[in-house]
């Protein structure tokens, strides 16, 4: 027994190495740190214990620009990309013919690098004198514009980061609910139809909650993730997203740490945490509400 | 019940122009030549003069190549370590017996919440105290560990039947040898998916380097990119810019259409993207 307990460590040793190393200290550090008042990387030494970085951080106008652009963020994409991954998924469960070739390009977004598509998307939604940009020039078309979506006004950088976050996560959310609704056994729908339920009805009452553990699983993870937006924003506007005025949170706490402005590895660690604990709320409430409303078979 | 459906197809057509378009677009820019791109004030959606010149100046002007290299390297090796010490760790949870496995797991599984860019923070600090800023190892390290792995790569394990085992302890085989020869062939659908999986991940890459390589020589195709972006190719070059994407594009594109059913039923199983 004593022999295969060894046994056992030996195989679990490289791992546990790395999880101390990498996730563990970390994390423990990352507390350390955001109590420790005045610390200076040259030094590593620090001049007290106490609340000041979260009530700096709480007070910095770019923190402030930076939660309000992320809540923003979440509250738009989230619905919407959900919503519309829905309508998609349902709409690919009517046909037969061409599905997997739509699946397929529904799932291409997935494996791309966030960074150099943004820059696709930039090109299509900048204007300058030179040269009009595509969306523009649609917009022209109507009668509309023209607006520089990537050094114009506020709402309309917004509007780009919100159309090419839903672009990236729709493939994940699509692909989850397409596998979700097959599962569905067609004989409720069946027995429905021939009492003469509507199309609609049958949707609600009967597809919606068989899949909803599904569409509250992609709930959750969209607002994690969306609540951890970073690398679209620098894909569109490029790295100083404060004086773009459209830094997000995780943005935030890497400028703290590191880009113009960095070294304060205190300040970054307050704000880090401040956004764990916001994720950390939003996703109880979140359980709390599937309790009532999702149904686990 | 055989009805034409206008609305779903519109609504499925539609999406598909706004996913393939971008595509459609880079390739488009990345073929015109810089004099006539910067001279058409209105998007033209199709040229008659085709040039590869924006290829050869993605490849001469900026170190295309080695961002390339770079990737393909760290993806390697940070692709291989991962499924080594998970396959290990997920052996041990799976098969073998000792003290504490159970609490062990569930910490790990506790462990798998925490955000990645709560950790980050001390793990630049780490690699910055080490030396290793702008090496390959500290791009590296800090990138194997991943606990949702083990996590799968267990589940299938545990599947394998408890007879095998035995049959293969009985004939004398080692557990050393029955984890290589005999459970990971069997599951090798789910090794597979991990490693595409973890391949994405690292290809896409970003936050990580950007904090931990400033030296153009280290950089990953995410940062040449940025890179590129922001100082590379003189004058805001927008077809050699394009050109750099499509071929940073590529490679991941391929496996997609090689692989697509092992990689659209590995994130259905275990994808968090979103």
């Amino acid at each position: 027994m004593k022999r295969s307990g060894l046994k056992a460590f030996l195989y679990l040793l490289p791992a546990l190495i790395f999880l101390a190393v990498f996730l563990v200290y970390p994390l423990i550090d990352v507390l350390i740190y955001s109590f420790e008042e005045g610390y200076s990387s040259a030094a590593q030494s620090f001049s007290g214990i106490g609340w000041y970085n979260f009530d700096y951080v709480l007070h910095d106008p770019y923190f402030t620009q930076a939660l309000i652009n992320t809540f923003i963020l979440v509250l738009i994409t989230v619905p919407v990309s959900t919503g519309f991954a829905l309508l998609i998924a349902f709409a690919l469960t009517r046909i037969t013919k061409l599905r997997s070739l739509f699946e397929t390009v529904f799932f291409l977004p997935y494996v791309t690098n966030t960074l150099a598509v943004g820059m696709v998307f930039m090109v299509l939604f900048k204007t300058t004198p030179y040269s009009e940009g595509f969306v523009n020039m649609l917009m022209g078309m109507v009668g509309l514009g023209p607006v520089d979506f990537i050094e114009g006004p506020y709402w309309a950088k917004m509007f780009v980061l919100c159309f090419y976050t839903i672009w990236i996560v729709l493939p994940f959310k699509i692909l989850i609910l397409t596998s979700a609704l097959a599962s569905v056994n067609p004989q409720y729908a069946q027995a429905a139809r021939i009492d003469g339920a509507s199309s609609w009805r049958i949707f609600t009452k009967i597809t919606l909650p068989l899949i909803s553990p599904s569409v509250f699983y992609l709930i959750i993870t969209g607002f994690i993730g969306a609540f951890k937006a970073y690398s679209d924003a620098v894909a569109l506007f490029g790295t100083s997203l404060n004086s773009a005025g459209m830094n997000t949170l995780v943005g935030y706490v890497f400028d703290m740490l590191y880009r113009e402005g960095g070294g304060y590895p205190s300040y970054a660690s307050a704000a880090a945490i401040l956004l764990f604990l916001i994720i950390l709320t939003i996703t109880v409430i979140n359980l709390l509400y599937s309790r009532k409303h999702v149904h686990y078979s | 019940m055989k009805k034409h459906r206008p609305f779903t197809w519109l609504l499925l057509i539609v999406w598909a122009l706004a996913v393939l378009f971008p595509f459609y677009w880079m390739l488009l820019t990345s073929i015109k030549g810089y004099a006539a791109y910067n001279a058409e004030y209105t998007p033209q959606l199709w040229t008659l003069h085709p040039t590869l010149e924006n290829y050869v100046l993605a490849f001469t002007e900026v170190d295309l190549a080695r961002y390339l290299l770079n990737t393909l390297f760290f993806t390697v090796v940070t692709t291989g370590l991962m499924v080594f010490v998970s396959i290990l760790a997920a052996f041990a949870f799976a098969r073998l017996e000792f003290k504490g496995k159970n609490i062990l797991f569930t910490l790990f599984l506790a462990l798998m919440m925490i955000p990645n860019e709560l950790v980050i923070i001390t793990n630049f600090q780490t690699i910055t105290e080490w030396n290793m800023r702008n090496t390959m190892i500290g791009l590296i390290l800090p990138s194997v560990t991943s606990i949702f792995y083990i996590y799968l790569l267990r589940e299938s394990f545990a599947q394998v039947p408890d007879s095998l085992y035995y049959a293969a302890k009985i004939d004398g085989t080692s557990d050393w040898r029955f984890l290589w020869k005999i459970m990971v062939p069997i599951c090798r659908p789910t090794v597979v998916t991990v490693t595409i999986l973890k391949v994405i991940e690292c290809w896409n890459l970003y936050i990580w380097p950007s904090l931990i390589t400033d030296d153009p020589k280290y950089f990953l195709v995410s940062n040449g990119i940025q890179q590129i972006r922001e100082s590379g190719f003189g004058r805001a070059n927008i077809p050699a810019m394009m050109a750099a994407v499509v071929v940073i594009s590529i490679p991941l594109i391929v496996l997609f259409l090689v692989y697509r059913k092992q990689i659209m039923s590995g994130v259905a199983r275990g994808g968090t993207k979103g």
